[in-house]
């Protein structure tokens, strides 16, 4: 099979391999690299648990091929988790047992993080609408719509 | 499931897309935002023997607004079309639209071209085109050629591109000013398929409707331009007049049985929403209640 070579930086550092074109960004960072917080649901965009950011942007990396991620900075859940930037997101999860079954969760707070960069103060059904590409089987997501909350009032209350 | 193995080639140019597709003809795919080519890669729906990546070619993106049309690159994303000044001012429909492709996530990659291009009868972006009277703007090795959105959807998934031609933008008109736009779909969660929308562009006289176009969606093959509304054009609106345009409307629809949804439950949603729209674009809500009753 042909392949075709590409860079990236993941979380930061710099990245090159040879990649069948076939490959998506998922399975790129979870088997090439290790980094299996980004979880693999549904394969086909619907439960967003493999969601991470590229450029800056969250996308489904189930839906990128790693070959057009060729040049971009792409950042996983490990990556925001190590550098503090969800740090209090992470914590009202917990402490607001927010994470049902788990599965979801890398998605959830990708996802969580993403509308509180764009929204200081979400009313809890802007939460839920930008959570929407993110249900998963627990149903419900009360405990997480109260953790997003609470961490934006927090940050409001910080900054 | 994973995707079958395929050949991958970015493309540099307009042209050079266009040398690859006559070369290979149907055993090649179009790669925009892959936001529909790739969940059917990875289902196995589709299996192409080349992908073409246009998602670069940066002469294919962005929204210009000129004589009144608005130029709308085929890689503007849904994302930049929630976001752009331009849209919100000239074509709102669009921007409302928008906000109920599938999630932020998909957004941030799918693209106007590769959506309208996938033609699936229950996608918002077709319908709105076909309520706007859009054109599209196709290139192929022999030069360009447009085509009306009403003759360009041609069935489930199908279009009037041809397997070696590419959609390279769409030019809307922009409505009169003092039109009125509405959009609204039954969905079971946000972001989801739609069972019924409406994607709809008035031009109100008065009290009176001077044009209406009901482009609805996710009720046939591709989008339907209602030729109820000749009920509702020129005359007093009342309780009565929406009841005949909404009896003529069902005897127009032959709507799908699918896993979405019931074929009655289809003709039930398309009532609703010719009276919601007539009621809120007339800014007259009790007009829907009168139609309740």
């Amino acid at each position: 099979m042909t392949t075709t070579r590409i860079a990236l930086t993941v979380n930061g550092e710099s990245v090159s391999a040879d990649v069948p074109a076939r490959l998506n960004l998922a399975d790129f960072v979870r088997d090439q690299l290790g980094l299996t917080g980004t979880h693999v649901g549904c394969e086909h965009g619907v439960c967003g648990a493999c969601t991470l950011r590229v450029d800056g942007e969250i996308v489904r990396s189930c839906l990128t091929l790693v070959v057009q991620a060729d040049g971009c900075a792409v950042e996983t859940i490990e990556g925001l988790s190590d550098s503090g930037e969800i740090a209090d997101l992470q914590a009202a999860f917990r402490e607001r047992n927010a994470l049902q079954c788990g599965y979801c969760t890398p998605g959830m707070l990708m996802t969580a993080q993403d509308l509180l960069r764009k929204c200081a103060n979400p009313e809890r059904t802007e939460i839920r609408e930008h959570l929407s590409g993110n249900y998963c089987r627990c149903t419900g997501y009360h405990a997480i719509v109260d953790a997003v909350e609470r961490t934006a009032k927090a940050r409001q209350r910080r900054s | 499931m994973k995707a079958p193995a395929f050949s991958y080639v970015r493309a540099e140019s307009v042209e050079h897309a266009l040398e690859l597709l006559s070369r290979h003809g149907n055993a090649a795919k179009i790669l925009s935002g892959g936001q529909s080519l790739l969940p059917a890669l990875n289902l196995r729906l589709a299996a192409p023997a080349v992908l073409i990546d246009i998602g670069r070619l940066d002469e294919l993106r962005g929204i210009k607004l000129r004589d009144d049309v608005v130029t709308i690159g085929a890689l503007t994303r849904h994302a930049d079309l929630l976001t752009s000044e331009e849209i919100s001012a000239s074509l709102p429909l669009l921007r409302k639209a928008a906000a109920h492709v599938a999630h932020p996530a998909i957004r941030n990659r799918g693209t106007i071209g590769g959506n309208l291009a996938h033609a699936d009868p229950a996608s918002e972006f077709p319908a709105c085109m076909l309520a706007l009277d859009a054109r599209m703007v196709i290139r192929g090795e022999g030069g360009e050629r447009r085509v009306n959105a009403r003759d360009f959807f041609r069935g489930i998934y199908e279009t009037a591109l041809e397997p070696h031609e590419l959609l390279a933008a769409i030019e809307v008109p922009r409505p009169q000013p003092g039109s009125r736009t509405y959009f609204h779909e039954f969905v079971r969660r946000s972001g989801d398929y739609a069972m019924t929308g409406l994607a709809a562009l008035a031009h109100v006289d008065g009290a009176q409707l001077g044009d209406l176009r009901l482009s609805y969606f996710a009720i046939s093959d591709r989008p339907h331009l209602a030729r109820a509304t000749s009920h509702l054009v020129g005359v007093e609106i009342t309780a009565e007049r929406i009841a005949e345009a909404q009896a003529e409307l069902d005897a127009e629809l032959d709507p799908p049985d699918d896993q979405q949804a019931s074929a009655a439950m289809r003709r039930h949603f398309a009532r609703l929403l010719l009276f919601r729209c007539v009621a809120d674009v007339l800014g007259r809500p009790e007009l829907a209640m009168e139609a309740v009753r």
